[in-house]
């Protein structure tokens, strides 16, 4: 089977598992799987640009992810004048003390000759009670204010489009930030870097409830679609349902999926554009000549930390974008949701089943492994029935049934393992 | 000021509980450095291999309880650790045996033997979710305190309590045991000494005819081992919850590449160092303050450097302050 046929059967086969979905369950879960999976391939292309590309070992990606559903709600929610009046000021102001400190900190270490690095731990301890004492006075102001329904600064109340190319930045800039110390290290040690950033991110934003509520959550995230409610009020709308013989209720909420799934298929389109470009162009030529071999190409006189920074914070931005993408879909930021599982590791099985190194492989790998997540679980619940299906009612019975929901760690590792195993250059492999 | 009191109190709310802590992470390191050293590749099933561990080890300890078989004054988890130890080594050998051994022999590199570590991650994952379910499970019994803080102030009259809870002595005996034995066997048994000469140089251990496959049976049991006890301590000292045991990856790594990978030694300073400035920095320091300085200074807030929720952070930040002064760690580890 040529290599464009085997694409076109993959994908082919994908858009039978969510048209069938369609069909035998419902074509509401059938979008939500396809709204999620077009997510899920962003950010599986953002890591194949990472591990794919350069070899880069990124277990960070819930990070990257979270602080894109950071920046859709501080770009997309009203601002909240009072909590600004009462302590945002000084909430900023502590955080400009924190950069100054650390600033001041890495300045002594590279100015001062004698005692460098007793001095440098001086000026970051004294400038931590600073930091404190400024930060934590504004913080308590803020989150007095009507902590029910706000207790924090609220975001800058722009369209919330704009929210997903700032998603981008921030992880950009979080991942400038950790490339910086631990690019140039060896592999392990970036991996471990990553998943410690992780957990740091989502720890900040279910503790800082001034940033982003933490875990009383943001939810009525302004939307780039109408609303349910109103399509079903408009006549044009109701009538047009009525012409295709759909109820208006079940015509709006499918449809608004269906604008959804537009949006984010034009993201993925370009990105996939850009990311095929990329690995076409002279500078992905070099990426993978640097991947295959690190040594020959510093030879060559290629500036290996330069190049791998660089393609570490283009990937993490493509999934800050995702993440910023996920929570506009949901409508609302809930930090509490962000496990490591869920976020870092699955969009690891679906570079690797679907194939790393390869853009359309990734896509591939993003839309399948996200099916097979959500469709597992029902799966699994039927097998389990018919497996108990002869075991007399009691608790041992129950217990099973009660764990179908697990069953997808389970499928999902071996998934991976086999594929590691018998295909390890995944469905669509590089070429 | 009464600075009696202020070292109580230190005692009891962060040297002890330090202490205790920092011995459950570094048999936890000690686990992922031995892998690291023999196998090669840092390990990212290890947390969960201890919540394997520690599984069995409940069930075990649930079973012993139905038919009324109790250790006294000890826990009862502790007659039932040899049955959880014995089931994790035989998960070990026949992971290693389906999954891992292919990749030895193929010569993948160790970052390819990571992939595959976290694949192992989610099946284990999934089999403890699946049989015990994702809640905490609280399984110690038996006497809960040493002694008590109210025992305490009777018997010393001062107003500051210490306690001392046996889970946390149990700790401290089992991990200074399981050391001793852990370096009597690397460094006095012939298996021992083939592990470490196998560790420090492949090529010219395999020369000298020490059997690979051997070394990497023994170290997979030994690992299953420590996993499991260190997954019973903590879950003895704290409770059982399959995502906490998956959380710890990141202290236990810590303390292991901070100790310096490979290096048993530096897994067990690595271990306390992690514990130790986890609960320095997430301590509410205003009692002791108040009792050692005078009136005058006695400080007003809680004087808590961070909010507990971010001892993560701290075991990360330490990892990256070691890296990026001495990056092969405190005992100087070795590099793949």
């Amino acid at each position: 089977m040529s290599d464009t046929t085997r694409k076109i059967a993959l994908f082919g086969l994908v858009a039978v598992l969510i048209l069938g979905t369609g069909v035998v369950q419902s074509w509401n879960s059938a979008l939500l799987i396809l709204n999620m999976g077009l997510i899920s391939a962003i950010m599986a292309l953002g890591l194949n640009l990472q591990w794919g590309f350069a070899g880069l070992f990124n277990v960070g990606v819930m990070g990257f992810v979270a602080l894109g559903g950071l920046a859709s709600v501080l770009v997309a929610m009203p601002p909240v004048p009072d909590a600004w009046s009462a302590g945002g000021l000084r909430v900023i102001a502590g955080l400009l003390t924190g950069a100054a400190v650390i600033v001041a900190a890495a300045q002594v270490y590279r100015r001062v000759t004698r005692y460098r690095i007793p001095a440098m731990i001086v000026v970051l301890v004294a400038g931590f009670f600073l930091y404190r004492w400024i930060f934590d006075g504004g913080v308590v102001a803020v989150e007095a204010v009507n902590p029910a329904s706000t207790g924090y600064l609220g975001g800058l109340g722009l369209p919330v489009l704009l929210g997903w190319p700032v998603g981008g930045l921030l992880a950009a800039g979080a991942a400038w930030i950790i490339g910086k110390t631990a690019l140039g290290l060896r592999s392990d040690y970036l991996a471990i870097a990553t998943l410690g950033i992780a957990e740091i991110v989502v720890a900040v934003m279910k503790n800082e409830d001034w940033l982003a509520r933490g875990v009383k959550n943001v939810s009525g995230l302004p939307r780039p679609v109408p609303y349910e409610i109103d399509l079903q009020n408009s006549a044009s709308f109701t009538e047009r349902a009525a012409s295709l013989g759909v109820d208006p209720v079940t015509a709006s909420t499918l449809w608004v999926k269906v604008l959804y799934a537009g949006l984010f298929a034009v993201v993925l389109a370009v990105l996939l554009i850009l990311a095929q470009r990329a690995l076409h162009s002279p500078w992905g030529r070099m990426m993978r000549a640097i991947r295959d071999n690190e040594t020959a190409a510093e030879a060559m006189g290629k500036d290996v930390t330069g190049r791998h920074l660089q393609i570490f914070i283009l990937g993490s931005a493509i999934c800050g974008v995702a993440g910023a993408m996920m929570t506009t879909l949901d409508g609302q930021l809930t930090p509490g949701t962000y496990q490591p599982l869920r976020f870092t590791f699955l969009i690891w099985v679906m570079v690797i089943v679907g194939g790393s190194g390869n853009n359309f492989g990734a896509v591939l790998g993003g839309m399948l492994i996200w099916f097979a997540w959500v469709q597992v679980e029902p799966l699994g619940r039927w097998l389990l029935e018919l497996l108990t299906s002869g075991m007399s009612e009691g608790p041992l019975k129950d217990h099973l049934l009660d764990s179908a929901a697990h069953m997808r760690l389970l499928t999902m590792g071996v998934l991976m393992l086999v594929v590691l195993r018998f295909s390890p250059r995944g469905l669509i492999p590089e070429r | 000021m009464d600075l009696l009191n202020a070292i109580v109190a230190l005692t009891n709310f962060v040297l002890i509980p330090g202490i205790a802590y920092g011995s459950q992470l570094a048999i936890g390191a000690l686990g992922v450095t031995m892998v690291y050293g023999i196998l090669r590749f840092s390990n990212f099933a290890h947390g969960d291999t201890m919540a394997f561990g520690t599984m069995v080890t409940i069930l075990a300890t649930w079973g012993l309880q139905a038919s009324g078989v109790t250790a006294g004054p000890l826990p009862t988890a502790l007659l039932a650790l040899p049955v959880g130890i014995a089931a994790t080594m035989v998960l070990a050998l026949v992971t290693d045996r389906l999954v891992y051994r292919f990749y030895r022999e193929v010569r993948a590199k160790p970052v390819i033997l990571v992939i595959v570590s976290i694949g192992v991650m989610f099946v284990m994952n999934g089999i403890v979710r699946f049989i015990i379910g994702p809640d905490d499970q609280n399984f110690a019994d038996g006497e809960r305190f040493i002694f008590t803080a109210r025992d305490f102030k009777e018997w010393s009259g001062l107003e500051e309590g210490l306690a001392l809870k046996s889970t946390q002595a149990l700790t401290v005996v089992t991990a200074v045991v399981v050391v001793a034995l852990l370096f009597w066997f690397l460094n006095r048994t012939r298996t021992g000494k083939s592990m470490r000469a196998y560790s420090d140089n492949e090529d010219l251990a395999l020369l000298s005819g020490i059997n690979p496959e051997r070394v990497v049976m023994v170290t997979w049991l030994i690992v299953a081992a420590l996993a499991t006890v260190a997954g019973v301590l903590y879950g003895l000292d704290k409770s059982f919850k399959p995502f906490t045991y998956f959380q710890l990856l990141l202290p236990i790594f810590a303390a292991a590449i901070v100790g310096g990978l490979g290096s048993p030694l530096g897994a067990i300073a690595g271990g306390f160092v992690i514990a130790f400035s986890e609960v320095f920095v997430t301590y509410a320091w205003k009692k002791v303050l108040a009792y050692s300085l005078p009136e005058a200074l006695e400080p007003e807030g809680l004087v808590q450097l961070l909010s507990t929720d971010y001892k993560f952070a701290v075991s990360f930040i330490i990892l990256l302050v070691v890296l990026l002064f001495r990056p092969t760690g405190l005992f100087r580890g070795k590099s793949v």
